[in-house]
């Protein structure tokens, strides 16, 4: 069975349709490129995949291990497994980083009917996942992504999902903003956490940091549809010939 | 200030003249103080129970909202005394002097009056106003403005409340804690405290009125604080009445030269609430915060007023004004921040901000500058609105549910103005009455 199942989705934002009958099958250990020119609904799909209010599935389904989530909120989808490292990160000012994680990662571990972590067990956990991102103490102790740079942001993403251990990991645009050393700290946590049991979802405008997270299948979304499905080679062409051939192909 | 005259008296109106007249003869106090409730309550008679064409009560219409007075405070009972050892569960984990008034009486058996600290003297008003103490004559009344109606209620009816002297130089390093607790029985208080801290002397001070839930009592409590030059005073308000209670108090400062200032008012409790700061900056390069954190639901009425009035040069204040609104509760803020003339070099900065859980609260923000120096650096700011829906998505995305991630962001909303108290148990306190508040949603 697929862990990521999407079929003939569509999607609309205030009545305007983004998505216009998707399909998308993820399976377990795979990791999934989604390349597309802007505008074409590429944030749409991850965010609602995550359940983002106002983004209204008018049609299609999403499994998710085989459970449809349209009825799931935001932190059962969330405690089911799934996650999404934002594109835009939030600021929470007086919410302390340490706070936040380790409540999330409660509110999840009490979901699944887990014990909650123990100090001691939390603080070990993070002090491994957040050295390995280049995160120091200093960053954690800070209110959320508060007066963090763009990297700094994009790795906080790097480290919850590190922590939260989904079963698939959505990452919207993760690449925009990063120079190079952040690029390649941040797709190594990604590559870190690569397993036969975990999927990934990695949404990018560029062929860049499919360099460094080597995809299994690549897909070019266009006017919300997956327009062409391939291997790896597919985002070197993509890089080399550019979107506007799958802009033109599809009719609006 | 309406030059109209209420010609027909409220049953709550003539019920407080009739206390007056009856208990004029037996409260405390010489000539002197006798002259002075006269002279109060003839200001009070004047315009009676303020209302809404009373500009600085605009938003809380006493006169709708006090249908009735209650009977002055009986002293208490053996058994009212007894259930005041329980109170100030909130603050049990803060060392602290404890004074304890019940239905507005001081109880000495209550109270920890022993071993005082070098400089450090405490005692009762009714006490002091029976002696004479000399405090009273210099201090008593000098700044609480009687034009204020509940304040000239207060000055009028003043029963009981805190004396407290700090000589200067002294450092009290242990908190000096007023708790007021009410009895079952609805009656009506007035305390009134006066605490003098001296040139260069150091006290924390914490003020609490709590009372039962199911008693419509009547609490006006009022008290002056001055701050001598170079001194550090903070004080900590806590309104933590019972449900059906109507609370009036007033804060009144003088703040000399070089002193560091801070006031903090804590209100969760309470039907009507009316938390009146009135704030004199009367010596230079003085550094104030002042703050406050207000959380209502249900039907509750929660105004804070505010008069940071800047006399001398050079001083900095900063006051940040924090309210969480649920159900069809109603907040209000008024801060008026005045630079005079000689007042140069001012820096003043207010905010406000509500916070709405409900579509059915409501908050009114009225902040307000007025300037007559031209070197100074003021400003203001107001939001209110509700919770951030992108955040509250980004927590519930990470697994938090709904209630959770709200919790978070109301904590972290107040969490803003708590930090400014400097004393961490009373920190805690606070957010552990939060945490209480937010559970109880």
């Amino acid at each position: 069975m697929a862990l990521l199942e999407i079929r003939n989705l569509h999607v609309e934002i205030d009545g305007k349709e983004i998505l216009k009958g998707l399909d998308l099958t993820v399976n377990a250990g795979e990791v999934h490129a989604i390349m597309g020119p802007n505008g074409s609904g590429k944030s749409t799909l991850a965010y609602v995949l995550a359940g983002k209010a106002d983004y209204t599935p008018t049609a299609g389904e999403v499994r998710f291990d085989g459970k449809s989530i349209f009825d799931m909120t935001p932190d059962e989808r969330a405690a089911a497994g799934l996650f999404l490292a934002f594109q835009y990160p939030l600021e929470i000012p007086g919410v302390a980083t340490m706070t936040f994680l380790r409540t999330a990662l409660n509110a999840q571990r009490k979901k699944r009917g887990e014990a909650e972590l123990s100090t001691p067990e939390f603080l070990k956990k993070v002090r491994e996942v957040s050295a390995k991102l280049d995160i120091n103490q200093d960053m954690l102790r800070r209110a959320v992504n508060v007066g963090f740079s763009g990297g700094e942001k994009k790795r906080n993403e790097i480290l919850q999902m590190a922590l939260l251990e989904p079963r698939l990991g959505v990452l919207d645009e993760t690449d925009s903003g990063l120079d190079i050393d952040a690029l390649r700290i941040v797709s190594e946590g990604v590559n870190r956490l690569r397993s036969k049991e975990r999927a990934f979802v990695v949404i990018t405008h560029y062929q860049r940091l499919l360099d460094y997270i080597v995809p299994d299948v690549v897909h070019v979304l266009s006017k919300g549809r997956i327009v062409k499905t391939g291997g790896k080679d597919l985002a070197l062409e993509l890089e080399a010939r550019g979107y506007a051939e799958y802009q033109e192909e599809v009719p609006a | 200030m309406n030059a109209e005259v209420a010609i027909i008296k409220t049953a709550a109106e003539t019920a407080l003249a009739q206390a007056f007249s009856q208990a004029r003869g037996r409260l405390p106090g010489d000539k002197a103080i006798t002259a002075k409730r006269a002279a109060a309550f003839d200001v009070f008679a004047k315009t009676g129970l303020p209302h809404r064409r009373i500009e600085d009560w605009k938003y809380t219409d006493l006169r709708a909202l006090m249908r009735e007075a209650k009977p002055l405070a009986a002293p208490p009972d053996a058994a009212a005394k007894a259930r005041a050892r329980s109170a100030g569960a909130l603050l049990g984990d803060v060392e602290a002097r404890r004074l304890v008034f019940v239905d507005g009486a001081f109880v000495a058996e209550l109270s920890d009056v022993g071993n005082l600290e070098q400089g450090l003297s405490v005692g009762s008003l009714a006490a002091a106003l029976t002696n004479g103490d000399p405090t009273l004559a210099a201090h008593l009344g000098k700044l609480a403005p009687v034009s204020d109606a509940a304040v000239a209620l207060n000055t009028a009816l003043m029963g009981d409340g805190a004396v407290i002297r700090i000589a200067a130089g002294s450092t009290i390093e242990r908190p000096i804690h007023l708790l007021f607790v009410a009895s079952d029985k609805p009656a009506a208080t007035f305390t009134r405290s006066l605490v003098v801290v001296e040139a260069g002397a150091r006290a924390m001070l914490i003020e609490s009125h709590e009372g039962p839930a199911g008693s419509d009592y009547q609490v006006n409590a009022a008290l002056e604080i001055f701050v001598g030059d170079e001194a550090h005073v903070d004080h900590v308000k806590i309104i933590g009445e019972g449900a059906d209670a109507l609370h009036v108090s007033t804060l009144a400062a003088a703040i000399g030269a070089r002193a560091r200032f801070n006031a903090f008012t804590f209100t969760a409790g309470g039907a009507v609430v009316r938390n009146q700061l009135f704030l004199k900056f009367d010596g230079e390069d003085t550094v104030a915060g002042i703050r406050g954190a207000t959380l209502i639901k249900g039907r509750q009425h929660a105004d804070t007023t505010l008069v940071a009035d800047h006399v001398a040069r050079g001083c900095q204040s900063r006051e940040m004004f924090k309210t969480v609104l649920d159900g069809e509760a109603h907040g209000v803020f008024q801060g008026r921040i005045i630079v005079r003339p000689h007042a140069q070099k001012t820096d003043a900065k207010m905010m406000t901000r509500a916070l709405l859980l409900s579509e059915r609260a409501e908050a009114d923000n009225k902040p307000e500058l007025e300037i007559f120096a031209d070197d100074v650096q003021c400003g203001h700011g107001a939001t209110a609105g509700a919770l951030d829906d992108d955040l509250k998505f980004y927590l519930m995305a990470r697994g938090i549910p709904r209630a959770e991630a709200e919790a978070l962001l109301i904590r972290a909303f107040l969490g803003e103005a708590i930090e400014g108290i400097e004393h961490a148990g009373l920190r805690e306190a606070l957010m552990d009455a939060v945490a209480a508040w937010l559970e109880a949603r």
